[in-house]
């Protein structure tokens, strides 16, 4: 087990990839960080500051900066292109497709304002199905952090391995879990509570919430084991197995569509040793304004609705 | 004026290539013929002359590049890479054949001199503003030349990355179009009209040269003047689709499509009648 709580501590994961950004930039001259005009958002802005011939802003032209963040990577660069996720990974699918994953250049793709907890600015905004898109393409590789303590090791991890990834962070400030760092180990699965009655297993920000509906259960005596999933894909398959076969059913929590995230990924690595699993996550619609905690008790992506979701899981698994 | 020999070899460069080019996509039984024809001789000008380039490796840090983002005109490409050295010329036999390297459109990871994979238009000259840029930040005075086709341009990447080259000022950046003047729905002018087409990339910000994309000494002048300069330079290469080949000049029918039986046997001949020509 790894050690997690909700604290009252609030970080934004995106403080973390600034900083983490920066210290890999101390450490690596041939870092090298990209945006589209939304540097102020994304935070990359603050490694510009301290590297301002190392960061380029390439203006509201995202196509233009991944594929120029290809050309960046056949020289030897380490890039991290970012921008909002809806564009990063919207927009841009054709680049990334072609000038990135297919000949497996060295870009870190770090996007923000993943989710709905984007808020007011609607579905226009909300990215969902962000992990769909970049798990479909070979040899990508997707992340998305449970806090800005993560955030602090995926970065340094992802730059020592080749190769593209996809790291997805939300917009609004989510609460410090892990009390410190640990090297981050991708592919691999975080266990976070043990119990024998049901596997949540959530990726993201997310993974607060279901920690708080571990409590919850807890209060009714249902002992809910609690798994993180930093590593969309490669998901880690014989983690899923092992929750699957000690608990006898499976919730997967994600602030994405249910379609091709999490859930897909957790689905597919159990399917040849089924157990009832069920799926927290949007159900594909779009979303729309609103405040983000509102907007996420409205579609369910909160402890509460997880403890139920777990409830009714352990019912039909009896 | 360059050296008689020189001219004399860079034309027989672009008639090899042209040869291959027929030769590969007949044996493909698919390819793009017309536009990897209009492009031979300016591929020819850059490995046999321009480019600092090394086959025995590959992978020199300062070499210059080439990304050829009309990635459809790969059998020209190939060719090049071919008689420069890179691969066998036997290999340009097994074009898009299954489980030969040689995929349809240039792919990095597979072929050894390949500098960039392309095949969806309009990504290269962004790809190419990283490799300059790269260049930049490491010192180096490697160039980075980019093939554009004039169809593609019709992509909006392509005009995001023509004012990025300017901003950033990148005298290091030479992108070459290929106008041909078709695109496969038609006559480029019918379809989305480029014209005036110099005063779009100098509005741009951008230096603009123009050629006969099929005389050998006018593009190596431009390719050298390309050379001094202060900010990114595009040359306009006039040419022909289907170049050198009768039956294919100035047509549409053969942008995708392999000559028949019947047609590469005219095409081949034609194109050592144009070789022998030159040893005369």
């Amino acid at each position: 087990m790894i050690k997690a709580e909700i604290s009252d501590k609030m970080r934004n994961l995106r403080d973390g990839y600034s900083s983490a950004l920066i210290e890999l930039g101390h450490q690596n001259n041939d870092v090298v960080a990209v945006d589209a005009d939304l540097a102020l958002s994304t935070k990359t802005k603050r490694f510009g500051t301290v590297f301002p011939d190392r960061f380029f802003d390439f203006g509201i032209a995202e196509a233009n900066m991944m594929s120029v963040a290809a050309g960046l990577a056949t020289c030897g660069k380490v890039v991290f292109a970012s921008t909002f996720a809806v564009f990063a990974t919207g927009r841009c699918y054709d680049q990334i497709r072609q000038s990135i994953a297919y000949p497996e250049l060295n870009v870190k793709i770090v996007a923000t304002h993943a989710g709905i907890s984007v808020g007011g600015d609607g579905a226009s905004h909300q990215m969902l199905e962000d992990m769909a898109l970049m798990r479909a393409l070979p040899n990508m590789r997707v992340i998305a952090p449970a806090d800005a303590i993560e955030v602090e090791e995926v970065i340094p991890a992802i730059a020592e391995q080749p190769g593209p990834f996809y790291v997805r962070m939300g917009r609004a400030d989510a609460p410090v879990i892990f009390d410190k760092h640990r090297p981050f180990e991708i592919g691999t699965a975080v266990p976070l509570r043990e119990g024998s009655d049901v596997a949540v297993i959530a990726t993201g920000t997310m993974t607060a919430e279901a920690l708080r509906a571990h409590d919850l259960l807890q209060q009714d005596d249902v002992d809910a084991k609690v798994i993180h999933m930093p590593t969309v894909k490669p998901v880690d398959a014989d983690a899923v197995r092992h929750a699957a076969e000690e608990t006898g059913c499976i919730l997967t929590c994600e602030e994405h569509s249910v379609i091709g995230g999490l859930g897909d990924a957790v689905a597919a690595a159990m399917a040849d040793r089924p157990v009832p699993l069920q799926r927290v996550a949007i159900n594909d619609v779009f979303g729309e304004s609103g405040e983000a905690r509102a907007l996420m008790e409205k579609y369910g992506l909160t402890a509460d609705n997880i403890a139920m979701q777990a409830r009714r899981l352990i019912e039909l698994k009896q | 004026m360059h050296d008689e020999a020189l001219v004399l070899d860079l034309r027989r460069k672009a008639l090899q290539i042209r040869k291959h080019v027929v030769d590969s996509v007949y044996r493909a039984g698919s390819g793009h013929p017309g536009g990897s024809l209009s492009v031979a001789d300016v591929l020819a000008c850059l490995y046999f002359h321009e480019m600092r380039h090394d086959p025995e490796q590959p992978g020199w840090p300062d070499r210059d590049r080439l990304v050829l983002s009309k990635g459809h005109a790969a059998p020209a490409l190939y060719a090049a890479l071919a008689l420069a050295g890179y691969f066998p010329e036997e290999e340009l036999k097994e074009l898009r054949k299954t489980g030969h390297f040689l995929q349809g459109h240039p792919c990095m990871k597979k072929v050894t001199g390949v500098d960039m994979s392309t095949g969806s238009l309009g990504q290269g000259l962004s790809a190419g503003i990283g490799m300059a840029l790269a260049g930049r930040l490491d010192n180096k005075d490697y160039r980075v030349f980019v093939i554009l086709g004039d169809g593609e341009i019709d992509e909006g990447q392509v005009w995001e990355a023509a004012s990025a080259a300017s901003h950033h000022q990148l005298s290091n950046l030479v992108a070459i179009l290929d106008r041909n003047g078709l695109q496969i729905d038609g006559h480029t002018e019918e379809i989305l009209s480029l014209e005036p087409i110099k005063w779009r990339w100098r509005a741009f910000g951008w230096r603009v040269l123009t050629v006969d994309g099929h005389d050998v000494e006018e593009i190596l002048s431009a390719l050298h003047e390309a050379n001094q300069n202060d900010k990114p330079t595009l040359i306009i290469a006039y040419t022909i689709k289907g170049k050198d080949v009768s039956f294919m000049e100035g047509t549409l029918s053969f942008h995708g499509k392999p000559p028949s039986d019947e047609q590469y046997v005219k095409a081949m001949t034609e194109l050592e009648q144009l070789e022998e020509e030159l040893y005369d």
